[in-house]
C-alpha cells in the first residue's frame, strides 16, 4: 500500500467513524443515469446558476446600490460632469475600471439569459416527452416555480444599475403594480416608499436580488435535484429499456467527468460570449430620468412576449362605479400570465384527469406518439412566440421597412388565430409520423434501388429495419380513451353530466392514433 | 392461427461495441496525449489572462476586423479566461468518451410507493402520537394555539408598513402652478413663443422653486411637459382647448397615460406624438387622442399663455392627474 493509499485510507476512515457516509456514498457513487443530449439540458441551467452565484458576488464588491446623487468623474469622458446616481456611477466604474469588471459583468448578463433560455428549452424536453408524469408531478411544479422566479430575478437584474433602459423597465413595473384594483396604489406607494421613481426601490430590490431570490434558488434547485435522484432519471425508449430498469452510465467515474467537464464548458463558453459579445452596453443609455426614453426600448428576451402582450392590448379602461380599472394593463400584465403559469403548473394533473392513467412513467414518450400533448405545446409556443415577435414590433418594422401599425394588427388576430392552427397542423403532422413508423415497421426501410419487374413494372427495394428499430417504432402504449359511464346501472343520469362529458371528449382527442403495428400486421404482410 | 395481438418483441440491450482505444494500445495513447493537450491549452489561456491583468493597460485599444475597436486588456483576459475554463472542460469530456469504461450498466427500479405494512405502520404512528398530545380531545388547546398562531402572523404585516407612506393626493398633484414658467429642461431657461419655430418641440418643466438647485427625479416623473408649435389653423380643437393654446403652442405631459414612459417621439408631417415603450400613439391637432396603441386616455394637455414680459406660462395647474392610470383615478 502506498503511502498516498494509507493517508487517503485514514482520512476516509476518520469520516467515516464519525458519519457513517461509506454505506452512502458507495451506492450513490454507482448510480446509474441514462445518457442523451437532452439531458444536458437542465444541466446548463443548474451551471448558469453557480456561474450567476459566482459572478455576481464579484460584483457585490463593487456595485454600489444606492440613489444617492453624485456627479460622475470616472474614466469614460462622455459621462463626465453627469449627475447620476451611485448606483449607476459604480456599474460605469465596474465596467472601466475594475480589472475584470466589465467581463464579469457581461458574463453576469450572458449567463443570465442563458440560464433562462436552458430552463425554457429543459422544460420543453420535459413537456414534449412526457417527463413530467407519475411520479414526477411535484418536480415539474417546482421546475414552473424556478421559471417564474427567473424571469422576476433577470428583470430585477437589469434594473439594478440605474440606466436610462432600465429605468423605464421599472416604470413599466410600476405602472403594472399601480393598475392593480383597490390596492394598486397603496402597494406601489409602499414598494417604491412613496412616489416613483423614490430613492428606495433599487436598494430594496438589492437585497432582494442578491440575497433573498437566490436563497430561494437554492433551496428550490437542491429540492428538485434530491428528486431527480431519489426518483431516478427517465429514460428514453430504446432495446433492453423498460419502466422497471435505469441503462446507462454509472456516476463514478463516467458522470463525474462528463458533467464536471461541462460544467467547465459551459462556463467556459459563457465566459467567451463575456469576453467578445458586448451586452447591455450602459454607458451608452446615461442615467435615468423620468423625462426621457431611449427609442426601441426593449426588455431582455424573457420578458419580451410580456411587453409584446402589453402593447397589442386593445385600449380598455373602464371607469366602474366611479373607480378606474386598467384592463389594458391587468389583462396582459397580469391575467395572461397568470392563466399560463398556473395551466403549465396544473398540467400534469390535467392530462392525469383526462387519461385516467395513475401509473408510474419511466420511459419517456416519443412527442409523436402523443399528438395531442405535442400539439397543445406547439400551440402555446406559437402563442408566446406571437407575443415575443410584437414585443419586438418597433425593431422588426425598422429592421425590414414595415408599417408598426400592421404588425400590431397582424399580432392582434395572430395571437388568436395562429395557436389554433398550429394546434390543428401539429397534431396531423404527428398522426402522419405514427403513419410513417408504421410504414415503416411493415414495409421495411426504401434503398434506393429500382428493379425491373419481368412485367415491365419498376419497383423500389425495401429492407426490413432491425428489430431494435422496429422495437423502438412499437414500444409505445396505446390505450383506448377512458370509458365513463353517462348514466349508473339502474340508468339514472350522473350527476355532474356536463364535466363527464367534457373529460370523454377530452380523453377521445387524447386517444386519438395511428394504430401501432403488431407481429400480427407484420406476419399478414409476409403471407402476401 | 389465433386472434390474439402478439406484439413486437423487444430485442434487449444491442451487443457492445469497443471504441478503436478499447482494442488498439496506440489509439488509447494517443487519446492520452489529445486529453494532455487539452488541459495543456487551458494552462497557456491562464497564463494569457494573468499577462493581460498585470501588463496590458485598462485602456489599451486595438483595431479588430469585423469587431471594429477592442478594449485589448478586456478581450485577451476574457479570452485567456474563457480558454482556461473551456479546455479544462474538454479535456475531461474527451477523456471520459475516449478512455473511461463506456459498457452500460443496468440499474433496477422499484416502485416508489412504500409497502402497505409501512404505511399502515405511519398511519398508526401518526395517529398515536396525535392522541399522545391530546390534540383531539384538548379543543381549548386546538384553538388558542390557532388564534394565538393566527395573530402572530399578523406582525410582519405590521413591520411593513413604514416601507412607505400612503398615497394622500400626491398622484393627483404637480408642481405646475397657475403662472408657472414653462423653463428648458435641461438649462432651466424661460421661453418666449417666438423661440418655437413652427414645426418645432421642446421639453419643458416648471420653473424651480425659490431655494431650490435642481429639479427631483420624483418632480421630473410628474412634472416634464412637451411643447409643440403647429400652425394655428391645423388644430381641431373645442374652444376651450383652444384657448389652452398660445399662438400654436400646445403643451402636453410628457408622461404616458398608459404605463408612464416618456412620450418622446414626435412626427412632425403626421403631428403623431409616439411612445416608443408600446406604441401609443396620439394626435396633436386633436389634443392628443389616442388612435393607435394600448393607451386609453390622451395626455393630459396644460393650459398656456404668457406674462407680461412675454414668456410662456401655465394658466392653471393640470387639471386631472398625469402619468398611468390608477384605482382611485377617477373618484
Amino acid at each position: 500500500m502506498s503511502a498516498r493509499e494509507r493517508i487517503a485510507g485514514n482520512v476516509a476512515s476518520y469520516v467515516d467513524d464519525r458519519t457513517g457516509a461509506a454505506a452512502w456514498m458507495k451506492k450513490n457513487l454507482q448510480k446509474v443515469f441514462p445518457d442523451h443530449w437532452s439531458f444536458m439540458l437542465g444541466e446548463i441551467a443548474l451551471y448558469s446558476f453557480i456561474i450567476l452565484l459566482l459572478s455576481g458576488t464579484f460584483l457585490t464588491f463593487w456595485f454600489d446600490p444606492s440613489m444617492r446623487e453624485v456627479v460622475y468623474d470616472g474614466a469614460y469622458v462622455p459621462l463626465q460632469g453627469v449627475e447620476m446616481s451611485a448606483a449607476y456611477a459604480s456599474a460605469l466604474d465596474i465596467s472601466f475600471e475594475v480589472r475584470g469588471g466589465l467581463l464579469m459583468r457581461q458574463i453576469h448578463h450572458w449567463s443570465a439569459l442563458i440560464f433562462m433560455a436552458s430552463i425554457v428549452v429543459h422544460l420543453m424536453r420535459v413537456f414534449f416527452t412526457g417527463a413530467f408524469r407519475k411520479p414526477r408531478e411535484f418536480n415539474w411544479i417546482l421546475g414552473i416555480g424556478l421559471l417564474t422566479l427567473g424571469i422576476v430575478e433577470g428583470f430585477l437584474g437589469y434594473s439594478l444599475p440605474d440606466d436610462l433602459l432600465s429605468g423605464t423597465g421599472i416604470r413599466i413595473a410600476h405602472a403594472i403594480i399601480q393598475a392593480v384594483p383597490v390596492v394598486g396604489t397603496f402597494l406601489a406607494f409602499l414598494l417604491f416608499g412613496g412616489e416613483f421613481p423614490g430613492i428606495a426601490f433599487i436598494p430594496r430590490i438589492y437585497t432582494v436580488h442578491i440575497l433573498i431570490l437566490p436563497g430561494i434558488f437554492l433551496a428550490l434547485i437542491t429540492v428538485h435535484l434530491m428528486l431527480v435522484w431519489y426518483q431516478k432519471h427517465t429514460q428514453y425508449p430504446g432495446p433492453g429499456r423498460t419502466e422497471k430498469n435505469v441503462v446507462g452510465y454509472s456516476l463514478m467515474p463516467i458522470y463525474m467527468a462528463k458533467a464536471g467537464g461541462f460544467f467547465f464548458i459551459v462556463f467556459g463558453v459563457t465566459a467567451f460570449l463575456g469576453a467578445v459579445a458586448s451586452i447591455n452596453p450602459l454607458w451608452l443609455y446615461g442615467p435615468y430620468t423620468p423625462g426621457q426614453v431611449t427609442a426601441g426600448s426593449q426588455p431582455d428576451w424573457y420578458m419580451g412576449w410580456l411587453d409584446g402582450l402589453v402593447r397589442m392590448a386593445p385600449p380598455l379602461e373602464p371607469v366602474i362605479f366611479g373607480y378606474t380599472l386598467s384592463l389594458n394593463i391587468l389583462i396582459p400584465g397580469l391575467i395572461v400570465p397568470g392563466i399560463i403559469f398556473t395551466g403549465m403548473a396544473l398540467y400534469p394533473f390535467i392530462e392525469q384527469w383526462i387519461t385516467g392513467d395513475k401509473r408510474e412513467h419511466h420511459i419517456l414518450d416519443r412527442p409523436r406518439n402523443a399528438p395531442n400533448r405535442t400539439a397543445l405545446g406547439v400551440m402555446s409556443l406559437t402563442f408566446m412566440l406571437v407575443a415575443l415577435l410584437n414585443g419586438g414590433n418597433d425593431l422588426i418594422a425598422t429592421a425590414f421597412d414595415l408599417s408598426i401599425n400592421q404588425i400590431m394588427w397582424f399580432s392582434r388576430i395572430g395571437i388568436f388565430v395562429l395557436p389554433p392552427l398550429a394546434f390543428i397542423i401539429t397534431k396531423r403532422l404527428c398522426l402522419s409520423l405514427q403513419r410513417a413508423d408504421r410504414e415503416l415497421v411493415l414495409h421495411g426501410r426504401e434503398t434506393g434501388r429500382l428493379v425491373m419487374m419481368p412485367s415491365g413494372e419498376f419497383v423500389e427495394v425495401h429492407e426490413p429495419i432491425s428489430a431494435e428499430k422496429a422495437w423502438l417504432l412499437t414500444q409505445h402504449e396505446q390505450n383506448a380513451p377512458l370509458e365513463l359511464e353517462e348514466s349508473d346501472n339502474r340508468g339514472v343520469r350522473r350527476p355532474g353530466l356536463l364535466k363527464s362529458k367534457l373529460r370523454k371528449r377530452f380523453a377521445v382527442a387524447h386517444a386519438e392514433q395511428v394504430p401501432k403495428p403488431t407481429m400480427n400486421d407484420v406476419r399478414e404482410i409476409e403471407h402476401h | 392461427m389465433s386472434n390474439e395481438i402478439e406484439l413486437i418483441k423487444d430485442p434487449g440491450l444491442p451487443e457492445h461495441k469497443l471504441r478503436q482505444s478499447d482494442v488498439d494500445p496506440k489509439a488509447a495513447d494517443r487519446a492520452e496525449r489529445q486529453v494532455a493537450i487539452l488541459f495543456g491549452l487551458s494552462s497557456l489561456g491562464t497564463i494569457v489572462f494573468i499577462y493581460s491583468y498585470l501588463f496590458i493597460p485598462v485602456d489599451r485599444f486595438i483595431f479588430i476586423p469585423l469587431m471594429g475597436d477592442q478594449n485589448l486588456h478586456q478581450l485577451l483576459l476574457g479570452l485567456g479566461f474563457a480558454a482556461a475554463l473551456l479546455f479544462i472542460g474538454l479535456g475531461a469530456v474527451h477523456w471520459a468518451k475516449t478512455l473511461m469504461p463506456d459498457h452500460e450498466v443496468i440499474a433496477h427500479r422499484h416502485e416508489l410507493r412504500s409497502p402497505d405494512a409501512d404505511r399502515e405502520a405511519f398511519v398508526k404512528t401518526a395517529k398515536e402520537g396525535a392522541a399522545a398530545a391530546g390534540l383531539g380531545r384538548r379543543s381549548l388547546i386546538k384553538r388558542s394555539l390557532g388564534l394565538s398562531l393566527g395573530l402572530v402572523g399578523l406582525s410582519p404585516i405590521l413591520f411593513l408598513g413604514d416601507l412607505g407612506p400612503t398615497p394622500g393626493n400626491a398622484l393627483r398633484t404637480t408642481s405646475w402652478k397657475a403662472g408657472s414658467r414653462l423653463v428648458t429642461d435641461p438649462g432651466d431657461r424661460p421661453i418666449r413663443p417666438e423661440d418655437l419655430e413652427i414645426g418645432a418641440v421642446a421639453q419643458t418643466l416648471p420653473e424651480l422653486a425659490p431655494g431650490k438647485d435642481h429639479h427631483s427625479l420624483n418632480d421630473i416623473a410628474k412634472d416634464a411637459v412637451l411643447l409643440i408649435r403647429l400652425r394655428p389653423e391645423e388644430f381641431n380643437l373645442d374652444a376651450e382647448r383652444l384657448s389652452w393654446t398660445y399662438q400654436g403652442i400646445i403643451a402636453f405631459s410628457k408622461i404616458c397615460s398608459h404605463m408612464g414612459c416618456a412620450v418622446a417621439l414626435y412626427e412632425q408631417t403626421t403631428k403623431h406624438l409616439l411612445c416608443p415603450c408600446h406604441q401609443s400613439t396620439f394626435d396633436v391637432t386633436r389634443a392628443a387622442k389616442v388612435i393607435f396603441g394600448p393607451a386609453a386616455r390622451p395626455l393630459p394637455q396644460l393650459a398656456i399663455t404668457v406674462d407680461a414680459e412675454g414668456f410662456l406660462i401655465a394658466q392653471a395647474p393640470f387639471n386631472e392627474p398625469v402619468g398611468p392610470s390608477f384605482w382611485e383615478r377617477s373618484a
